[in-house]
């Protein structure tokens, strides 16, 4: 495993919640600085609503209500703070496990519990401008990296970058995980970001574990050197300090809309849950290694910062609160969510008329009516 | 009426070219396309009438640029790829087939992705191993994808600006072999749409259907047959998904005999898909089974080989006299 040791980290807040910014902290402090209160405790409030809503979706998924969950519990940092660094121009490509910044992107939670409800393969629709370019999920580790690319290519020849107005010059976020640094399309992508210099960020969230696999498989060097080899810059930072994960964001993003080409960041956290709801990490990993995580948490983190700048405690409830009320809304709305009509698989399969959707579809209107014609169900 | 006499990889130049114009959001990509025109030369003139951002010389990676051509896609682009040998697009079948196929549907038709996907295919040409594959089928297989290939060089020139203007993936397979026999080519208009099939020679005792290069042979099987007294009618598959049913069956219905040619392995292929739907539609008029002449089940074999491997005219008359002997 890389140690983290040797190569200081991007950090402003220390695990005890102390501001104590790294060396390698302060070209990003401007972005730091620029923070207001009201954006502090933003971050904190969307990370502690986030969780809930990722406990909720959990239990959910235990009392049958979805096939399959995937927690985001303890990569809160990382996301808040990177979602929040993109500007409302930028195109978001995830990966599967980036449901906070959706959250701030200003899509619907509930569109990603249809996808793992098994109501819809997409959930919601990028092109939706209250989504703000946040795209649909991939589940082929690494595939979205490709595509976040071309995006980017397609901004340059557009001219919709580098023009000197940071307002409109768009840049793309790619998000994957320390696994899916193995994968040849995430190196093909870093490959063709660099030859079309595309204003793009890599964004590694190294969660140190691949369902059951460590980092120290899939990596002998750390992560944030990956693209090296390729030209293009990598920084790593504390992905559980909200405020480095959106500062050192936020300043590649502006390097990138502003002509100096893609970087990578690889941001330290840990999936404090399962890999899914159908994962049991008890059997790979260590009580020990997910204490010493534990004792990292984002959230706690923020809360003592916050306590030390002189939040009350009435703002803590009232976080709280609004995040079970957050929960609850999503849980009446999922057990409310209809199925699919059977008809809906041959919508969309292609976007020009076909005749084999239209030559099934009939056959199987066709087949069901039959059913009511005998005067039976099914 | 403006005829030009042309071979088929300039017929497809010229298409694209078209398309370029008529477009600007078309934009090309591949390895050598640009500077050198690709390996075919199919692709000549273009980056230097268009410029390097719309004839891209990618990198060397086939899932890179397909990958990249979805992300071009989602930005309003119609990229057309270029994959420069059949057995290379292998990298590429996750992007392919789990991606590109797939992305309408994932997004329950909020965003088209209108990619074609040229792949020059099959044998005649003595080339060495992954460059001479008829690998049609992966393609049939996966819903969301068009796959078309023309046989000559008319409906070449019509048919990629066709798939162009298509709304969807669509993989449009080009007969090697045929790249540089020259026919005529009206620029003047499509006398077909994209996913017509067509019957190229008319005849009473036998159907025989083919696509791409295999049409230029059930040509001559048909030519030989005649001398011998029988009649075959030739059908041109065109379109391999979706296919278009109607000629064939009417045929068949009138012949009660069908063959069906291709240049790939005939386990689970396009032959057996037609054989399955034209026993299935047209079952009382049949008077012998439907045959397949195919590619053995085989590795495409070394070039010195490939005489034998690929069905000629000779192996289609031989299921012809089989079917007429029943």
């Amino acid at each position: 495993m890389a140690d983290e040791t040797l190569d200081p980290m991007v950090q402003f807040l220390t695990p005890e919640g102390h501001y104590a910014p790294s060396a390698s902290a302060e070209e990003f402090l401007p972005y730091f600085q620029r923070l207001t209160e009201a954006d502090h405790r933003k971050f904190y409030r969307d990370m502690v609503v986030i969780r809930r809503f990722d406990t909720e979706a959990t239990n959910l998924q235990r009392q049958g209500q979805l096939a399959l969950w995937v927690p985001s519990h303890g990569q809160e940092g990382a996301q808040v703070g990177s979602g929040h660094a993109a500007k409302a121009q930028d195109h978001i490509f995830p990966a599967y496990r980036e449901h906070a910044i959706g959250m701030i992107r200003g899509i619907d939670v509930v569109d990603i519990i249809r996808v793992l409800r098994g109501l819809s393969h997409g959930g919601w629709d990028p092109t939706n401008p209250a989504y703000n370019n946040f795209h649909i999920y991939t589940l082929v580790i690494g595939s979205q990296a490709l595509h976040a690319t071309g995006y980017g290519m397609g901004i340059n020849f557009d001219g919709a970058t580098n023009t000197g107005n940071t307002d409109t010059d768009q840049a793309v976020i790619v998000y994957f995980g320390d696994g899916a640094t193995s994968q040849g399309d995430v190196s093909e992508a870093l490959v063709f970001a660099a030859s079309y210099q595309t204003p793009q960020v890599f964004f590694v969230q190294n969660n140190h574990w691949a369902i059951s696999v460590p980092v120290s498989t899939q990596a002998r060097v750390p992560l944030y050197k990956r693209g090296e080899g390729f030209g293009i810059p990598g920084v790593q930072v504390d992905g559980n300090d909200v405020f480095a994960s959106y500062a050192v964001t936020a300043k590649q993003l502006d390097d990138a809309r502003s002509g100096k080409g893609p970087s990578l960041i690889e941001a330290h956290t840990y999936r404090i849950g399962a890999h899914t709801s159908s994962d049991d990490p008890t059997k790979y990993r260590t009580d020990a290694e997910l204490e010493s995580w534990i004792a990292r948490d984002p959230i706690t983190r923020m809360e003592a910062f916050l306590r030390n700048s002189g939040a009350p405690q009435s703002f803590f409830d009232e976080v709280h609160q609004e995040a079970a009320d957050f929960a609850s809304d999503v849980r009446r709305r999922t057990i409310e969510l209809p199925n699919p009509e059977p008809a809906s698989m041959f919508n969309h399969v292609y976007s020009d008329p076909h005749p084999v959707m239209d030559e099934q579809s009939e056959w199987l209107a066709n087949y069901e009516a039959s059913f009511d014609e005998q005067g039976g169900g099914h | 009426m403006a005829i030009e006499n042309l071979p088929l990889g300039k017929a497809i130049n010229l298409g694209l070219r078209q398309a370029m114009l008529n477009d600007p959001k078309v934009i090309l990509m591949g390895e050598d396309i640009g500077t050198l025109g690709g390996v075919f030369r199919v692709t000549e003139g273009l980056k230097q009438e268009f410029g390097a951002d719309r004839v891209l010389d990618t990198p060397l990676a086939e899932s890179g640029i397909v990958g990249s051509a979805i992300g071009l896609a989602m930005r309003g682009y119609r990229p057309v790829v270029e994959i420069q040998f059949n057995g290379f697009v292998y990298p590429a079948f996750d992007q392919i087939t789990s991606q590109l196929a797939k992305l309408t549907n994932r997004h329950e038709g909020a965003m088209q992705f209108p990619v074609v996907i040229r792949i020059p295919y099959g044998g005649h040409i003595g080339a060495v191993e992954h460059h001479q594959e008829s690998n049609e089928a992966y393609f049939l297989h996966t819903a969301g994808l068009r796959v078309v290939s023309p046989s000559n060089p008319h409906d070449a020139y019509w048919m990629i600006q066709e798939a162009i203007a298509s709304n969807d993936p669509v993989i449009f397979f080009e007969p090697m072999s045929r790249y540089w026999p020259k026919a005529d080519v009206d620029t003047s208009a499509s006398n077909f749409p994209l996913h017509a099939s067509r019957v190229v020679r008319q005849g009473n005792d036998v159907t025989v259907i083919g696509h791409g290069a295999m049409v230029s042979v059930l040509l001559q099987a048909a030519e030989v047959a005649a001398t011998e007294g029988m009649s075959l009618e030739v059908i041109d598959v065109r379109s391999l998904s979706p296919i278009d049913y109607a000629p064939i069956l009417e045929s068949v219905r009138k012949t009660g005999r069908c063959v069906i040619a291709q240049e790939a392995p005939g386990n689970v292929s396009l032959a057996s898909e037609l054989a399955a739907t034209i026993t299935e539609k047209a079952f009382y008029s049949l008077e012998a089974p439907v045959l397949r002449v195919a590619g053995f089940d085989t590795p495409f074999p070394p070039a010195k080989l490939e005489a034998i491997y690929l069905p000629d005219s000779d192996r289609v008359l031989d299921a012809v006299d089989r079917v007429l002997s029943y």
